[in-house]
């Protein structure tokens, strides 16, 4: 057996905290929003926002690749803006990754908010504290456990996805072969040594994962609320 | 003083909220009535979590008109809620420093400290505070963020009575001496007499009343919605020194009533409430009777309820008022005009 080639699992690692950092930013203000919204648009969103978790990835998937060609809006924009095309490259991937797993990042999110309330909002806005302040100073720290499902969701949801990355990222080593891709074709070209050693990376990481988030939600309960 | 204006108007389901006054504010001002009424949804407009159609100005500073609206954070209005909401992530001196560092008052902590005796809680974790400890801490974070205005909706509500009267002297002492105007919303009719400078009375979405705590809380009190509350009087009197046998003698224009509580020191004025329950009503002067205070009174109105009647008197030109039966209104043969003896079982006060 010839030494392990790593660097699909590097790539895997690198996609998924990218990805989790972008969207535990980006999904915290539409959570906000949702959590707090009595706009009838908000059954809207909240669809479009749980859409991933129901759609086949490989039709997420196509979209996206139309969406990334140079000739539709989004392509031709990064295209322009960084002279690289966004289908088969890692930033792809990244957009595409951030679609797929939003509902991970909203989802406990929203339900962390909306079992927080207003008051500690209104609270600390009543003792001079401006919205982003408040935020900062009160709520996050208030829905750190939310924070803390959300990150380790994202994070293993985003390193376990498949298809969509063969539909838009292809395979390309160092760019876009991430471990599940690494592992598909191990077993396509009758590698089973590689694709065990692989396998059993994800199976170990998935399970130690899910043990701790669960292990610290069962010790602080309450956090706050 | 300072006024506050308020020309509002918001509707929410099928209550509606309607005010165009000004207030002028001094002391404490009670906002007082019946549960519904709207007491706290205007306090929510007045602190900016709510906004209403009008417009609202405090100190000749415009805060809510039109596009016009100054958020929350920028109107120097302290909140004391019925729950303390105290930040459960910080500690108690994290919780008062929180508010001091925003309103660039850090050297006012140890005061704030002190004044509200939180010393030994300042590293206690805010889940593990009693209800009236959390409500202390909340005061002093409240004063601690340098306001112009303090809100108070119903901060005693949430505590027993024992630590109900602890927490009334506190704010009985930052109404006397901190000069920040408080707007304090209760439906409880004792605490608003003893704590009150004045008085709004709402009922309804709408504004019944305003001007000096008596008058407002006994024509809040005699009129016929108010049956949430108890019924009773409200009396200003003087102390007039003490009885050889320790009871403290207090004078108003209907006579002396004879108090075991300590009233304060003489020359002190107070108000007494005393409850409808609380009065019997006599023809003839009773003797042999435990009670102390037994003053002549004429009936001025009979308010017939059920199988009760409640009383109007007027104790030398003092209105008082007193639930018997319809029973011994007949058998006394009562009516408007009757002179008889109201006979006061017990006295409480509602000390200014």
């Amino acid at each position: 057996m010839s030494a392990p080639d790593l660097a699909p699992l590097w790539l895997t690692l690198k996609l998924a905290a990218t990805v989790t950092v972008l969207l535990l930013v980006l999904a915290t203000p539409l959570a906000l929003w949702l959590a707090r919204s009595g706009s009838r648009l908000r059954p809207v969103v909240e669809a479009i926002t749980a859409l991933p978790l129901v759609l086949p990835p490989t039709v997420l998937g196509f979209y996206l690749l139309l969406a990334f060609n140079p000739n539709a809006p989004l392509g031709a924009f990064w295209l322009t803006a960084t002279g690289h095309s966004l289908t088969f490259s890692f930033a792809g991937l990244v957009i595409a990754s951030l679609v797929y797993s939003l509902p991970f990042a909203v989802q406990p999110l929203q339900a962390a908010f909306k079992a927080l309330g207003s008051a500690p909002a209104e609270a600390a806005a009543s003792l001079g504290a401006g919205p982003l302040d408040a935020f900062l100073s009160v709520i996050a720290p208030l829905t750190l456990r939310g924070y803390l499902t959300a990150m380790v969701l994202t994070f293993a949801h985003t390193i376990g996805e498949f298809g969509i990355v063969l539909m838009v990222g292809g395979n390309i080593p160092g760019e876009t072969r991430v471990i599940s891709i690494a592992i598909y074709e191990q077993v396509e070209t009758l590698d089973y040594a590689s694709a065990h050693l692989m396998s059993g990376l994800l199976l170990a990481f998935a399970f130690l994962t899910l043990l701790a988030l669960y292990s610290v939600n069962g010790r602080t309960d309450g956090g706050g609320a | 003083m300072t006024t506050l204006n308020l020309r509002i108007s918001l509707t929410q389901g099928d209550f509606t909220l309607e005010l165009d006054r000004a207030l002028p504010l001094s002391g404490l001002t009670a906002v007082f009535g019946p549960s519904g009424s709207g007491k706290s949804t205007l306090l929510r407009v007045i602190a900016g979590f709510q906004r209403a159609g009008g417009r609202l100005a405090y100190a000749g500073t415009v805060w809510d008109q039109g596009r016009q609206f100054v958020p929350p954070h920028k109107r120097r209005v302290a909140t004391v809620f019925q729950q303390p909401r105290l930040f459960a992530h910080l500690d108690v001196a994290g919780n008062l420093e929180y508010a001091a560092r925003r309103s660039g008052q850090m050297a006012a902590v140890a005061a704030a400290v002190d004044r509200f005796d939180l010393g030994s809680l300042l590293g206690r974790r805010t889940t593990a505070l009693s209800g009236g400890e959390a409500q202390r801490v909340a005061l002093a974070r409240a004063l601690l963020s340098g306001p112009q205005i303090i809100l108070m909706d119903e901060p005693l509500s949430a505590l027993d009575q024992k630590r109900r009267a602890t927490i009334l002297t506190q704010i009985e002492n930052l109404r006397d001496d901190a000069k920040i105007p408080i707007l304090y919303v209760s439906h409880d009719t004792a605490e608003v007499a003893r704590l009150a400078t004045n008085v709004l009375s709402l009922s309804e979405g709408r504004a019944i009343g305003f001007g000096p705590a008596t008058e407002i809380l006994n024509a809040a009190i005699a009129s016929r919605d108010f049956s949430a509350t108890e019924p009773g009087c409200l009396i200003s009197a003087r102390v007039c020194g003490m009885t050889a046998d320790g009871l403290c003698r207090l004078e108003f224009p209907g006579g002396t009533i004879l108090s075991p509580e300590p009233a304060g020191r003489t020359g002190a004025d107070v108000r007494l409430f005393i409850r409808a329950r609380d009065v019997i009503v006599a023809r003839q002067r009773p003797t042999g009777l435990s009670a102390l205070n037994i003053l002549p009174a004429i009936v001025t109105g009979i308010d017939a309820r059920g199988v009760s009647a409640d009383l109007a008197l007027s104790c030398g030109g003092v209105p008082l008022r007193a639930r018997i039966t319809q029973r011994s209104v007949a058998a006394l043969g009562l009516e408007a005009r009757s002179p008889c003896f109201a006979i006061l079982k017990t006295v409480a006060l509602a000390q200014n």
